[in-house]
């Protein structure tokens, strides 16, 4: 015994004495594995969110059109008594509900048919179809679109021969636009959501003599609703924040627009613009978690 | 147990305000404001590099299109090695400038007042300049290039905003802005007018209003008092009805009018003639009641790392064989106009009017509009910045 306690201990790797240092105090573990993402999370994150909020106090000198960094509500005074400001806030929460709903409605048969009805091989043609669009660039399908829709562009030619005529520029595109290119966000969650019932849970409704109908309303419905939420997230706060599309495809200008106009001339009054879409954000994730949003996605 | 463990969401967000305060004050920290206004008199040793802010095709090297390079021999001159940061609108550019990481702008009329107010530019004795001296007359001692009796840099070239209207869907030819301003003449073309989506052309229904209602008093488009201010902003407002689409650069511009979604509307002579060259049936022309245009100048940042090859860059700029490519490249009136011998198209000057005086005098050039309205009406005048909300407003 006495021989073994005095031969020299072998001496240990630096890797080793770390382990040997953390072993045993399992706060300290955590701590060390989470300082990075937390710190990211709280100083590059919520850091520059604050620096934001902290601009949208600023103001600009006259004459030199510079920023003064001094405590003034003129900005906020200009967004609230200003008509504009609040056309164009109801305008892009409208078209965001709107390419919201449109989504859903779209995105549902055809997620549905995915998860349900899709043979695996189909199923997983599927998933790329939808996915696809989402590697190639924003711009040129917004690019794209802009082509279709000017005036002797595609969708004026399809419609010609039943004497229609295209939406032209303007809201109604924006509006279809928008759809379009965030669908993807919508049918994924859904996917997502409709995978994990059960097929037994809809046999169960079947043999009880539930009609497809009924079981759609009273089962599938229930059951899928969060990961409807889920998806409105995305298109409802994508098309919050957009201003490419408006300034393609639109004539009157969104959210995004307005603060992208001033955020080099003046960018005190383009932070507090940027307060509208974090406070309708806000109270719309609020909303989700009591449909049960967050709960499984 | 700790507060933390006790209310975590709590302390969470208490986190986070403390932190939104700490960086709420370290942001209100002193601002550094160090206008020197010191005259630069003289052109030392160059320092081997040169980071420049420019429009898009003003220093070409090439890259573009291999013919088109004036950048490649400056730097074997002058072994100024050139670094370009294209910026797209004059706010970009002042933003930039302000960061002091660049050594000179190329600044069009709007930006630049701002620049020599906020003394984020020196001034320069231009007689150490030798291309100075061949530069158009009127182009010198102008608002947006001088203060005080003071040069701030050398002038690069100009254009005229034009009225541009396709040639099939407008008869007779216009030659007034009424057709886009005066709703029984601009409802005719309901939805298909347009207007550059820029605050700067409040200036251009001023300068409609100026001829076609005296009672108002403009002189000057970019003086305007509240008055004249809102007369011009309703004017917009009403037109806004008529508008099909504010064009953000001019490559949607042309496009629009290659697809039919415009047919009318202010445009400079590049798209004209890029239209013209493309076979559409469109033509353009200055207006009787005169019009807007950009007068650019190069200058000289105040923070420069590198002012020694920026002096050199100008002076290249103000050259007549340069003023020649650069005018042909982009589509401008050069500004020496011995470049006028030197251009491949020997028309170039007179498609462009560079040489036509009277053409000229009926523009009013771009400036930053700045309180003090330069008369005896003090400073009564809008600012830059409401001319940018009322823009906004304008556009809806």
């Amino acid at each position: 015994m006495a021989a073994e306690a005095t031969a020299p201990a072998p001496r240990k790797s630096a890797g080793r004495r770390l382990a040997d240092f953390f072993q045993g105090r399992p706060r300290l573990t955590v701590a060390a594995l989470l300082a990075a993402p937390i710190g990211w999370l709280v100083i590059g994150y919520l850091g520059s969110l604050g620096v934001m909020l902290a601009a949208s106090f600023w103001h600009l000198n006259e004459l030199s059109g510079e920023v003064v960094q001094g405590f003034s509500l003129d900005n906020f005074d200009t967004i609230f008594s200003d008509e504009v400001y609040r056309t164009i806030t109801f305008r892009t929460i409208g078209v965001a509900a709107a390419v919201t709903v449109t989504d859903a409605i779209l995105a549902f048969p055809i997620a549905f048919y995915m998860a349900k009805l899709a043979k695996p091989r189909m199923q997983s043609m599927l998933v790329v179809a939808v996915l696809l669009p989402l590697w190639s660039s924003y711009l040129v399908k917004v690019g794209a679109w802009r082509l279709m829709l000017s005036e002797d562009g595609a969708i004026n030619w399809a419609l010609e021969p039943f004497g229609l005529h295209g939406p032209g520029y303007g809201t109604v595109a924006v509006w279809l636009v928008m759809s379009y290119i965030w669908l993807p966000y919508m049918i994924i969650p859904i996917y997502a959501g409709l995978e994990r019932i059960p097929d037994s849970l809809l046999s169960a409704s079947e043999d009880l003599g539930a009609r497809p109908g009924r079981t759609f309303r009273k089962v599938i419905m229930p059951l899928t609703f969060p990961a409807i939420v889920a998806g409105s997230i995305f298109t409802f706060s994508l098309t919050l924040g957009d201003y490419i599309t408006p300034a393609n495809v639109g004539d009157k200008q969104f959210i995004g627009n307005v603060v992208y106009s001033n955020f080099v001339a003046n960018l005190p009054l383009a932070a507090a613009i940027t307060v509208i879409p974090i406070v309708v954000m806000v109270i719309y994730l609020l909303v989700s978690r009591r449909f049960g949003a967050f709960e499984h996605v | 147990m700790s507060y933390a463990h006790r209310y975590p969401a709590r302390f969470a967000w208490l986190l986070v305000l403390a932190l939104v305060g700490v960086l709420a004050v370290a942001g209100c920290g002193g601002s550094d404001d160090d206008s020197s206004s010191d005259e630069v008199t003289s052109i030392g040793k160059t320092e081997g590099a040169l980071n420049l802010i420019a429009w898009a095709g003003y220093a070409e090297d090439g890259s573009t299109d291999k013919t088109v390079d004036w950048v490649t021999p400056f730097e074997k001159q002058t072994q100024c090695q050139v670094n370009t940061k294209t910026a797209s609108t004059s706010d970009e550019m002042v933003k930039l400038m302000r960061t002091g990481q660049y050594d000179g702008v190329s600044a069009s009329g709007d930006a630049s007042v701002r620049l020599i107010e906020g003394g984020d530019v020196s001034p320069i004795d231009m007689s150490i300049l030798s291309n100075y001296a061949d530069i158009n007359p009127s182009l010198k001692d102008q608002d947006y290039n001088s203060k005080d009796g003071m040069n701030y840099g050398m002038p690069h070239g100009w254009g005229a905003n034009v009225l541009l209207y396709n040639k099939d869907a407008v008869k007779p030819a216009p030659d007034s802005w009424g057709s886009v301003f005066d709703p029984a003449m601009a409802s005719k073309y309901s939805g298909k007018i347009t207007a550059p989506d820029n605050p700067i052309y409040i200036a251009d229904a001023a300068v409609y209003l100026e001829a076609t209602q005296p009672d108002l008093g403009i002189t000057d488009p970019y003086e305007l008092d509240e008055d004249q201010f809102n007369a011009a902003v309703d004017l917009l407002k009403q037109q806004n009805k008529f508008i099909g689409e504010y064009w953000p650069d001019a490559t949607k511009n042309i496009s629009s009018y290659t697809n039919g979604d415009s047919v009318i509307g202010s445009s400079w002579q590049y798209q004209t003639s890029a239209l013209q060259a493309a076979g559409e049936n469109v033509d353009a022309d200055l207006p009787k009641e005169g019009s807007t245009g950009w007068s650019d100048t190069w200058m000289l940042s105040s923070q420069a790392d590198h002012p020694n090859c920026m002096l050199e860059w100008m002076n290249w700029m103000g050259s007549p064989k340069v003023q020649a490519q650069v005018a042909e490249w982009f589509g401008e009136a050069p500004a020496n106009l011995g470049a006028c011998d030197l251009t491949s198209d020997p028309k170039h000057c007179d498609t462009y009017h560079a040489k036509d005086e009277k053409y000229y005098d009926q523009i009013a050039f771009w400036k930053t509009p700045i309180s003090d309205c330069g008369d005896d009406r003090g400073s009564e005048c809008k600012t830059y910045d409401e001319w940018v909300q009322a823009w906004t407003e304008i556009k809806g």
